[in-house]
């Protein structure tokens, strides 16, 4: 409780200066401790509640149309109960199956793998783990999480007017996005999509930016950079990619409201479209294209990045085991985020691109591949000789890396140009993306949740039920993904939502059915864990001592329920790395212990 | 009432599940917590373990089951070049996809928490670390160089007497032109387009006077002839996606792109290699285009050369029929034509 903390003026100098942002002994009503909450670990659990309620829309609209690609023809009449005529007679009609997988693939990309994670797991663990009593500016820290906030509210709305929500693809490629008559999803529908992701833009940069300053000015005595536990690199280089990239979505994003609303033809040439000519000339359609690719491709790391911290962390406790390689993991996720930025034009081999410059971003994508396999490579070697516990954190950390390299390797294929001649734009893609950046993501974040929840709630998550939420996920995932990648190969397209007309692509009927049988049963274990989560909350069982998983990191110094400003009392001083474990015949040896006289060096 | 019945069903069943998974927590802590988790301990690195070994015969029965059902032998020349990269990939990432997933799910069953284990300290190791580094280097240098190799191969010049197809996209169709005896295209501009200038040829450039349209019919194409591609779009981006041909490459509005390939297998031989006498070349649309993207379907027939004149002497070209449309016009007003003698060069 905030009223609990004692500051104790001019301990640490770069402390003093941080207390002057809040008031310990200010008494604190429900809106400025619950809603308009300043405190960075209320701001984390409202992102990830936010990130959870979004998570359940994205995964029913995939569920929906899962529903329509399993079983193509067939009605079911509680959809048109719910949906009038976006589901006549039962079935979902072509608009409607565009905006379930543009509203999904915008939600699960941005609102719930960037906002859901990023936000949750950068506010709650950058103060805690460098030791900072809360981040460089809670109030802009604040603002970001009600940013989000609006967006979803203004994307949430665009689902119930008369003409839908934006339909063309959650890449938004005009002209079909730009022009009115192309689509009822580039109605009003589009322009929403729009203004809700510029919130979203702005949210994340006051987010990423206030991440950054954090990191860098407000680690605690002793915590030099490399000391930083991974999850902080991984979180830091997160934030650098949100806040050179995302920028550059929103300047191609304010041309395209130009483009539909006033006239312009940034985008736009030669186009009739419905028998209308129009009077556009000089535009290049691809050139959204660039723009958009120079967040998107950042953006799959802005995803995955936050997951392998979380991962290599959570790995490297439960297996009782330092993280192996640290300075080269460090090293593998520069590289990564520096490559990310160089790398956008592979989604665009097929546009008629200059094959010389298809050629350096060939080069440059599977170079990503030698950072990648350094990463997997000492994850196992963490795993090797570990003493490890297996808990539900444990095994989604597990199944992270072991959808990370099925997914990774896929992405061999994808970035070569050659072979992405044949797979781009295909069932391929889908599988390659959903298993590498979709689930392994999720589970990353999951991972995080179930060993972060104690610190959050003060509560254990049931673990049983944690043990089927892994079990059914984890096998689902790969029953749904896996066999998707010989559609694939067979060159299905993706987002035809009924193959029966073609001759070349209809025969994965039973397949198709299968996915559809699995991915709801999935989605229903999904609510299991959200029901977990919830329950155990108010009911789980309570956390008796700080450190239930005998980790190092200083998060685990605090109270069990810390209050506002975290410590009570002064800040500690850090005298080592977080990743001591066994070492000297020590199970663990917390950040905070300085260092003995005959320990060992490593 | 069936939804009823659903909904109740997966409601019980999630009750069911809840309270098990509650009264196993305390049992356990009946039991001693310590013991009971040594026991979950135990339970999942074997499940662990059990995993690997039912998901690698899963792998192996997925590809007995699927293998068949992707696509036969490429019929183009490209494609060829496609699918051999395609395989040494697969070859390459399949021996490292098996190798790091059972050490992984090894590991984690193999070294599962005991009473009588320590973990061992082992924070790094340069040696490895550089060996790791450097083997993946190696072996994508080498994708990349094949890689690339066939990349320019394909995206390169095509051969002098190509053929040339023009293919325009539009919601939610496919229209061709072929330039005639000329083997050259006249001019379009997209102003000009109207139902009976559907593509909006220039009708002043001669060039464009021997154009044949073809739409609501199959393209069709000289096998063993090159042909060369010029992809156009009317109004948003769409993609000819030749996935027999293993060929793709966008339709964008106001930018044409380009992409060749040599056909090496007639349609009726494909008939004959399938045992499908249904068998068609198809053109899918591949760049998400609207609400009927789902049936942007195009079909190519490869046939002989003979076949193909036969076919294509047949046409007539669309300039003819703009002009007794206009001959029409005139006969039926007196008004002066304006439709065909638009002249929109820029």
């Amino acid at each position: 409780m905030s009223d609990t903390i004692h500051i104790q003026p001019g301990s640490v100098a770069h402390e003093a200066a941080h207390d002057e942002h809040h008031h310990g002994h200010h008494e604190q009503s429900f809106i400025t401790k619950y809603v308009f909450s300043q405190d960075h670990k209320t701001i984390g659990k409202q992102f990830l509640v936010t990130g959870i309620i979004w998570a359940v829309v994205g995964g029913l609209f995939s569920v929906l149309f899962r529903l329509q690609l399993g079983f193509p023809g067939q009605s079911f009449p509680i959809l048109e109960t719910f949906f009038g005529h976006w589901a006549k007679g039962g079935q979902i009609q072509p608009e409607f199956y565009y905006a379930l997988i543009t509203m999904h693939g915008t939600v699960l990309v941005f609102f719930v793998l960037t906002a859901g994670l990023s936000g949750t797991f950068a506010n709650l663990l950058i103060p805690l783990q460098v030791g900072a009593r809360d981040m460089a500016s809670p109030f802009l820290n604040m603002l970001s999480y009600w940013f989000f906030f609006m967006a979803s509210i203004v994307m949430i709305s665009s689902l119930f007017i008369s003409t839908g929500p934006a339909a063309g693809g959650w890449t938004v490629y005009p002209p079909l996005s730009a022009l009115h008559d192309a689509s009822e999803g580039s109605k009003l529908g589009m322009d929403l999509w729009i203004v809700a992701m510029a919130l979203f833009v702005v949210s994340s940069l006051l987010g990423g930016l206030n991440y950054i300053s954090t990191i860098l000015n407000m680690r605690t005595k002793g915590m030099s950079m490399t000391r930083l536990p991974l999850t902080i690199w991984a979180l830091f280089f997160t934030a650098v990619l949100g806040v050179l990239s995302f920028p550059v979505l929103l300047s191609g994003l304010i041309l395209l409201l130009f483009d539909r609303n006033l006239g312009t033809s940034f985008y736009l040439s030669d186009i009739v479209v419905n028998g209308q000519t129009l009077p556009n000339e000089g535009g290049s359609a691809i050139l959204f294209q660039h723009l958009f690719w120079f967040l998107g491709h950042p953006e799959v790391y802005i995803i995955l990045l936050p997951a392998m911290g979380m991962v290599s962390e959570i790995l490297s406790v439960n297996s009782r085991k330092p993280i192996f390689g640290y300075m080269a993991m460090l090293g593998s996720l520069f590289a990564i985020c520096i490559l990310a930025f160089l790398v956008w034009a592979h989604h665009m081999f097929v546009t008629g691109l200059n094959p010389f410059l298809g050629s350096v971003f060939v080069l440059l994508t599977l170079l990503i591949a030698v950072p990648s396999a350094i990463k997997v490579f000492n994850w196992l070697t963490t795993l090797w000789r570990g003493n490890i516990r297996l808990l539900p954190s444990t095994l989604f950390a597990i199944g992270f890396v072991s959808l990370f390299i099925s997914g990774g390797l896929t992405g061999i294929f994808l970035g070569n140009s050659t072979i992405d001649i044949h797979l781009h734009d295909t069932m391929f893609v889908v599988a390659h993306f959903h298993i590498v950046m979709g689930v392994a993501s999720m589970f990353g974040m999951f991972a995080g949740v179930y060993h972060w929840f104690p610190k959050m709630f003060g509560r254990y998550l049931n673990t049983t039920l944690g043990y089927i939420h892994f079990w059914v996920t984890l096998v689902g995932a790969y029953l749904i993904f896996w066999p998707m990648h010989y559609e694939g190969l067979a060159g299905m397209p993706r987002r035809y939502l009924d193959k029966s007309v073609w001759r070349s692509f209809s025969q994965f009927g039973d397949l198709d059915k299968m996915i559809t049988v699995v991915s709801i049963i999935v989605f229903a274990v999904q609510l299991l864990f959200i029901f977990n989560f919830f329950y155990s909350i108010f009911k789980g069982r309570k956390v008796t001592s700080t450190n239930p998983w005998g980790a190092n990191t200083l998060e685990w110094t605090t109270p069990v329920n810390p209050g506002h400003g975290n410590w009570v009392g002064e800040i500690p001083e850090v005298h080592r790395w977080a990743y001591d474990y066994g070492k000297d015949g020590r199970e663990f040896i917390p950040q905070t212990e300085p260092i003995g006289a005959n320990e060992s060096k490593h | 009432m069936q939804t009823f019945f659903i909904v109740a069903i997966l409601l019980l069943g999630f009750l069911i599940t809840f309270q098990i998974a509650k009264a196993s927590e305390y049992v356990a802590v009946l039991r001693g917590e310590e013991k009971a988790k040594k026991q979950t301990n135990r339970v999942n690195a074997f499940m662990l373990l059990c995993f690997l070994i039912l998901g690698l015969i899963g792998v192996y029965y997925c590809n007995e089951r699927l293998k068949g059902k992707i696509l036969g032998e490429a019929a183009s020349n490209h494609g060829v070049l496609i699918d051999r990269m395609l395989y040494i990939t697969i070859g390459v990432t399949f021996f490292v996809f098996v190798i790091t997933q059972v050490a992984l799910f090894w590991f984690a069953y193999k070294y599962q928490q005991s009473d009588t284990r320590k973990a061992y300290y082992y924070p790094h190791n340069n040696k490895l670390e550089v060996i790791w580094t450097v083997i993946p280097a190696i072996a994508l240098t080498v994708l990349v160089g094949f890689g690339i190799f066939y990349w320019f191969k394909i995206t390169g010049t095509a051969p002098k007497g190509a053929m040339e197809v023009e293919v325009t996209g539009s919601q939610f169709k496919w229209e061709f032109r072929y330039p005639g005896n000329d083997k050259t295209f006249g001019k379009k501009y997209y102003k000009n387009i109207t139902g009976d200038n559907p593509l909006g040829q220039v009708w002043d450039d001669p060039y464009g006077h021997d154009d044949i349209y073809v739409t609501g019919e199959p393209m069709h194409l000289v096998v063993n002839k090159p042909v060369r591609l010029i992809i156009g779009s009317k109004d948003v981006i769409h993609d000819v996606g030749l996935a027999e041909f293993r060929m793709k490459m966008d339709a964008v509005p106001g930018t044409p792109t380009t992409m060749w390939f040599t056909p090496t297998k007639t349609t009726a031989d494909k008939i004959k290699e399938t045992g499908k006498a249904d068998f068609v070349y198809e053109i899918s649309c591949d760049q998400m285009c609207g609400r009927g993207h789902t049936g942007m379907r195009g079909e190519i027939i490869v046939e002989t050369q003979e076949e193909f004149d036969a076919w294509i002497t047949k046409k007539s070209p669309k300039y003819i029929d703009a002009l007794k449309a206009a001959a029409a016009q005139k006969a039926d007003s007196t008004k002066p034509v304006t439709t065909v003698s638009v002249s929109g060069v820029k």
